[in-house]
């Protein structure tokens, strides 16, 4: 591998640019956007020195928009709020509930527990749709359609199998033996999960809490069916920006840097975990 | 908390608990989802019904009639076929793009692993915010990429907004967004592979295809069977992308399955033939995720073994 010739490495460099910018171009060009007048937008051909302007941020921020048509009204600020919490309230549940059970799963093999976990593996695989469907139904019936709650449930089937798959593999990974050798020290069962097992799998559990959150995030279907406009997240609430605000492009392009920002700095911060998490632990980054 | 309590008080409970335990820490998060089970039940006897929302008194059963009729329903042999075709075209060229960037980046150096880094972007977009990025850059009226494909002669080049372009400009932002999945998978597949082979291979003075397709290709074959499929289970049920970019259309131009069931249920309020098509695409999943399962299992076991 080391003897590479000059030719070999030119044609190496020469795709590796093009990756870069086939793969970066739209993130920095709609950040780029995000700065720009509508009037500097619709200029052809498309300029690549332009003044930055933060007006569109400061539409947003604060929900009025003075054109010269007159002021237009704008909700993002609620979408923005409502993916945090939905979100993080969402991966908290999600930990509470499946910390113990990944820990159940890893620890002990009880009946049906292979059984058990591959249903709730295979959530992750199944059409969304299939079971939001029905589920609008039920929904409007249980007075659960279009409430915060409604939509932390349905996260679940997200979050759930996620948490429970990589954490399990943390788990299975630390020795049994530690946690026995503290159990005949005399600890209760609680007090050796709690100072033990769930100290030894932080890390996973950081890394499958930060990945469910990306995910829950990012998610677009479930609210789409679920949530109207006030609690709709920014994947949603984007697409409703665009159909209702027409032609204000630099506000949508604003709008769209602030709704990636938070995932894309977790994933860099995160970016060690991702590859097992994406994978669910097959892959061992 | 109520096991950890009773072993503390009566250590003579401990057996029973022991057995219990696992089902009380489980227990919670199967609730959560056996509600969610419950609608999935509920789908495969509303796609034997002839249930329209418009209709709700001339609701009963027809038992397979949704089903038999896909047979002779021109619009449902086109979401099949436009299903397929994305999800194969996709995961086909995600998986040619991936694994010819992984190997690009396979060497351990700083430019590389930055580069491999800031590919991870595109992938942690939500993929719906990442098909309106790419509805602004594709606008006939301002748009950056309209404007490159008038450069090049494409004066007329309409994107998601024409039927022959459509499929085309959504497959795009699809590789844009899950090219790095496989990218990653397989980068750190070709990282964990042993080096003996290749320094043998070296030594030996081998032809670098003959080291590409008789050890480095048989060896990753696993990496790229999960990732491949672990793909094609989520691409075939695409619908944030299509949705965000077209909503289908133009026409019925992208109407896959999702995007189709979610047009039948909301527009045409036909629950019946909208719980019909999720319950096929659910079949083409299940046996899809079986075989993906498996692979998964064996991969996860080498992996446990290397680490």
């Amino acid at each position: 591998m080391e003897h590479t010739s000059l030719l070999e490495r030119i044609l190496r460099g020469m795709a590796l640019t093009l990756v870069v910018i086939f793969f970066m171009f739209p993130i920095v060009w709609i950040l780029m956007m995000s700065f720009q007048t509508n009037e500097t937008i619709l200029r052809i051909p498309p300029q690549l020195v332009f003044k930055p302007t933060l007006a569109n941020y400061t539409a947003l921020i604060t929900g009025k928009l003075t054109t010269a048509a007159g002021t237009l009204d704008i909700a993002f600020m609620r979408n923005l709020w409502n993916s945090v919490f939905l979100s993080v309230t969402s991966v908290a549940v999600a930990l509470l509930l499946g910390v113990p059970a990944a820990y159940a799963f890893a620890r002990h093999k009880f009946r049906g527990s292979e059984d058990i976990a591959f249903t709730l593996l295979s959530f992750r695989f199944a059409p969304a749709l299939l079971v939001l469907l029905p589920l609008t139904l039920y929904f409007q019936k249980l007075g659960l359609a279009n409430t915060y709650i409604g939509l932390i449930w349905v996260y679940q089937l997200i979050c759930l199998p996620l948490i429970l798959w990589i954490v399990r593999g943390y788990f299975e990974d630390i020795p049994a033996d530690i946690e026995y050798a503290y159990r005949i020290a005399g600890h209760s069962w609680f007090a050796t999960f709690r100072k033990i097992a769930l100290p030894l799998a932080g890390p996973g559990i950081a890394a499958a809490g930060l990945l469910a959150f990306i995910f829950a995030w990012n998610n677009f279907v479930f609210a789409l069916v679920l949530a109207s406009a006030d609690k709709q997240p920014v994947t949603v609430g984007a697409l409703a920006f665009i159909t209702s605000s027409g032609i204000q492009y630099g506000q949508i392009s604003a709008a769209i840097v602030l709704s990636i920002t938070p995932t894309l700095a977790l994933a860099l911060y995160a970016q060690r975990y991702l590859v097992e998490g994406l994978s669910l632990g097959a892959v061992k980054g | 908390m109520t096991a950890a309590t009773m072993q503390r008080n009566k250590p003579s409970g401990f057996r029973i608990s022991k057995k219990v335990l696992p089902y009380v820490l489980s227990l919670p998060a199967l609730l959560v989802c056996i509600g969610i089970l419950i609608p999935f039940f509920t789908s495969v006897v509303y796609s034997f019904q002839r249930y329209r929302l418009s209709q709700p008194w001339a609701r009963q059963f027809n038992w397979g009639d949704n089903y038999i009729s896909f047979f002779t329903d021109p619009r449902f042999w086109n979401t099949l076929e436009i299903s397929l075709l994305y999800a194969g075209i996709t995961v086909l060229l995600e998986l040619l793009l991936g694994l010819g960037i992984a190997m690009l980046l396979q060497k351990r150096s700083t430019l590389n692993n930055f580069i491999s880094i800031m590919l991870l972007m595109p992938l942690m977009t939500a993929p719906a915010l990442a098909a309106l990025m790419w509805k602004l850059m594709t606008n006939p009226g301002f748009g950056v990429l309209s404007y490159l494909a008038s450069l090049i002669g494409l004066q007329d080049f309409r994107w998601a907004s024409s039927p022959s372009t459509a499929l085309f400009t959504v497959v795009l932002v699809d590789i844009w967004v899950y090219t790095p999945f496989i990218m990653i998978l397989l980068l750190a597949g070709l990282r964990s592979l042993p080096t003996q082979p290749f320094e043998a291979a070296a030594l030996d003075g081998v032809p670098r295809s003959f080291v590409f397709f008789r050890i480095t290709l048989p060896m990753l074959t696993p990496y790229i069977l999960t990732a491949t499929l672990f793909r094609l289970l989520d691409s075939i049920q695409q619908f944030d992308i299509i949705y965000a970019m077209t909503q289908g259309g133009p026409g019925d131009t992208l109407t896959v399955f999702q995007v189709e069931a979610y047009l039948n249920f909301f527009q045409s309020t036909n629950v019946g033939r909208s719980a019909a098509l999720m319950i096929i695409l659910w079949a083409i999943t299940y046996f899809l995720s079986n075989i993906f399962i498996k692979n998964w299992l064996r991969l996860r076991e080498r992996a446990r073994g290397l680490a």
